[in-house]
């Protein structure tokens, strides 16, 4: 009979069902930064000139700055002049359908279950598919249009809709933000763009899907989804990468902007590749995600199940700016083998009334270590807000780790702010219960972490919540017996 | 007390031609190299309840976690068939589908994870076991409903997670409300009587008597006699250190009660 503990230690295998490399010739700049790389991704995209001086305004000020060594991560430094910066699938011809697409492409998105085939989908569901540094494919655009909502990738709506990029790029995330935010302004090459006008409910749950598929590339999308008044959308994001040796670095941004009463749901599936079980290889996840509630009574809604990545490193928050308007944040982030999460949220309350609910689950499992890092500030404007904060960890095994870092500003006497926290362990006890009424180990397991996700799987739209509490299962999976 | 009636109806002749539900022989366990379990001997026919008494650290608890299959125990020597097989050779999730229960002692506490599901859950893989198709969720509730009333529990439970917030006697309590949903042939009550007031030990009494029948059986682990009282075994088992040094009917329990373990030495290992 093995020891109560080797179960747990079994406990930390797991595969990575996404690990495969496609054959699809690519374009690609050569590795490096600097200024003639920027001018070179700005004229592949035929860019107007106040992006190209956007980008080397944002390339200048990440030149003065350094990068964060406060997260709870430790990793080697990063060699940014080894990365690629631009790499895209060769494009065979000016694309005038969608059944042009490259058969490997569409290949490769069909193995990722994300088909770009229309009429073969049922779910309604609207796909902006982006590999590399491009984005390929976007469904049900035309369909989406009669209601006059634009859905497109972000490099085509810099050419068709510059007018609206011009108006809100950098409104939510400056360049000036942070290390990362900065250097994807500088070299971002593609990513979603959406804009839902006044009054109109999108029918459709729209999603991106990013694929990394070059080796030796960063990928560095941007993603910016206005709401205009009275609107509402939910979005979903999905993203998986080859397994290989060396980290690649993931440095997006996505902006929300929430008009007057209009509501965003953003919703993420994040399951970069983690590395293997000895901390080889896997994502470098540096994201910078970030909802403006501007107007009155909008909201703003992430949650995200984070299960990838050798390292994620990201806060999507919201600023409540427009009176009587709310964010909420429900995360569940999972970490195993050697993975390194340092995750949470900002609310900022600016306006009257505003509201926040921060729901966090941390899953430390392996060596993984975990960390929940978010702000709740009251700006002294910020008359009657009210925050609630609810930060739960669970641990598996004896050889993880989970930390906690609220940090709390209150500038507003008016205002009110909770925090409830706890830590738990599932309990070889609790795993050899379940055992004696006749549940595999791994079932036991997937039990609980499901239980203890609960609450944020409800706020998933319904097809995600089964694909994230299967996500789950799969990278705990491992015989734990 | 009727169904105690219908098990004294076979006769000993029928009683050996019966195939064991369990059959223990010569069992040597211990653990970091302890022995615990230094020689046991009991075999349990269909229908029959055992009664395993002795004092504090004789090993009883130790038996019932080795026959659920709990980790952390060396088998020395001896066997242990369940049915005509290897039980030692089964992981625990397969004894229990196979229909082996253990009523923990200390029932565990599983956040999140709501009674309803937890225990639907687990009577379907006692039905994959079975070649049955899952528990069809009205027939299920009925189940449920139905024996939550004979533990004359709150229906409220099956909405809260597994044990948590329950009072000690409502964890006991839902024990033997999951072993009457899930039917064992065998089920081990570890010590389902320690921290149980008059009235709760009538009702868990109750449970366990209303689900006798002449194919199943019960190993029921208790350090007083009382609850004997409410459930009448066929046979006592003394334990200490380790082995079973005297077996006799009902009137064994009683008579430990009167005089303690001490008159007991013990000495030689007896066949139960």
């Amino acid at each position: 009979m093995s020891t109560p503990q080797s179960t747990i230690d079994q406990f930390v295998q797991s595969d990575y069902k996404y690990g495969f490399v496609s054959d699809i010739e690519t374009e690609a700049l050569p590795p490096g930064l600097d200024e003639e790389i920027i001018r070179a991704i700005s004229a592949k995209k035929r860019e107007p000139e106040f992006l190209l001086q956007w980008r080397l305004r944002s390339y200048r000020h990440w030149l003065t700055m350094t990068e964060p060594s406060w997260p709870k991560a430790t990793y080697p430094p990063i060699d940014y002049q080894k990365i690629i910066y631009y790499a895209a699938p060769k494009p065979k011809a000016q694309l005038n359908s969608l059944d042009e697409v490259d058969p490997e492409l569409r290949r490769t998105f069909d193995k990722l279950g994300i088909s770009l085939d229309e009429q073969k989908r049922l779910t309604g569901v609207a796909v902006d598919a982006v590999m590399d540094s491009v984005s390929v494919a976007t469904t049900f655009r035309k369909e989406l249009a009669k209601q006059g909502i634009v859905f497109c990738s972000f490099s085509e709506a810099v050419r068709e809709h510059p007018d609206l990029i011009e108006k809100y790029l950098g409104t939510v995330v400056p360049y000036t933000d942070n290390f990362f935010a900065a250097l994807n302004s500088a070299v971002f090459s593609d990513g979603s763009f959406c804009y839902v006008p006044k009054g109109v409910r999108c029918p459709m749950e729209l999603s991106t899907y990013f694929r990394i598929n070059t080796a030796n590339t960063g990928q560095f999308e941007r993603t910016l989804l206005v709401a205009d008044e009275g609107s509402y959308v939910s979005y979903l994001e999905g993203c998986s990468a080859p397994m290989r040796d060396e980290n690649q670095l993931h440095a997006a941004v996505v902006e929300l902007i929430a008009l007057g009463s209009a509501e965003i749901k953003y919703s993420t599936v994040q399951n970069w590749y983690p590395g293997d079980k000895d901390g080889k290889g896997g994502i470098y996840n540096f994201v910078t995600k970030r909802g403006l509630c501007r107007g009155r009574g909008s909201k703003i809604s992430w949650t995200q199940v984070e299960t990838g990545s050798a390292i994620t490193w990201k806060y999507p928050g919201c600023v409540l700016l427009g009176d009587d308007s709310v964010g909420e944040f429900y995360s569940v982030a999972l970490t195993n083998h050697r993975q390194q999460a340092d995750t949470g949220t900002k609310m900022i309350h600016v306006g009257k009334n505003t509201r926040s609910t921060i729901v966090s689950k941390g899953i430390s499992a392996g060596r993984g270590q975990n960390s929940y890092r978010g702000l709740v500030q009251m700006r002294p404007t910020a008359t009657g807000a009210r925050n609630f904060s609810q930060c739960d960890s669970l641990l598996i095994g004896d050889q993880c780790g989970a930390h906690t870092f609220p940090y709390i500003e209150v500038k507003n006497p008016t205002a009110q702010i909770e925090h409830e926290a706890s830590t738990s362990k599932i309990g070889e006890d609790q795993i050899f219960y379940c055992n004696q009424r006749g549940l595999s180990k791994q079932d036991a397991v997937n039990l609980i972490v499901n239980g203890f996700c609960k609450e944020v799987f409800r706020e998933l739209p319904m097809e995600f919540a089964v694909e994230a509490q299967k996500l789950l299962g799969v990278s705990l999976e491992g015989s734990v017996g | 007390m009727g169904r105690a009636g219908q098990a004294a109806a076979i006769t000993m002749e029928d009683r050996l031609k019966m195939e064991p539900i369990l059959d223990i022989r010569n069992l040597e366990a211990g653990v970091d190299n302890r022995a615990i379990l230094k020689g046991i001997n009991l075999t349990i026919l269909p229908g029959e309840v055992h009664a395993i008494m002795g004092p504090n650290g004789s090993g009883k608890s130790t038996l019932a976690s080795l026959l659920a299959g709990r980790e952390g125990y060396q088998v020395t020597q001896g066997s242990v068939t369940y049915l005509g097989q290897d039980l030692l050779a089964l992981s625990p999730e397969e004894r229990a589908r196979a229909g082996v229960f253990l009523a923990f002692q200390y029932p565990v506490e599983i956040p999140g994870v709501n009674s309803t599901y937890f225990l639907k859950a687990a009577l379907n893989e006692v039905r994959k076991h079975r070649g049955l198709p899952e528990v069809d969720a009205i027939e299920f509730l009925s189940l449920v409903k139905d024996r939550i009333r004979l533990l004359e529990l709150n229906e409220d439970l099956l909405k809260r997670a597994v044990n948590v917030g329950f009072s000690g006697g409502e964890k006991k309590r839902n024990e033997i409300f999951q072993m009457a949903v899930l039917e064992p042939t065998l089920a081990v009550l570890d010590e389902t009587d320690s921290g149980l007031d008059i009235d709760a030990l009538r009702v868990v009494a109750n449970g366990v008597n209303q689900l006798r029948r002449p194919d199943r059986s019960a190993l029921v682990i208790t350090h007083y006699q009382r609850l004997l009282n409410h459930i009448v075994p066929d046979r006592v088992h003394v334990l200490m250190d380790g082995r079973i040094v005297r077996s006799g009917g009902k009137e064994l329990a009683l008579e430990l009660e009167d005089r303690g373990y001490d008159w007991i030495v013990p000495t030689e290992p007896v066949a139960a």
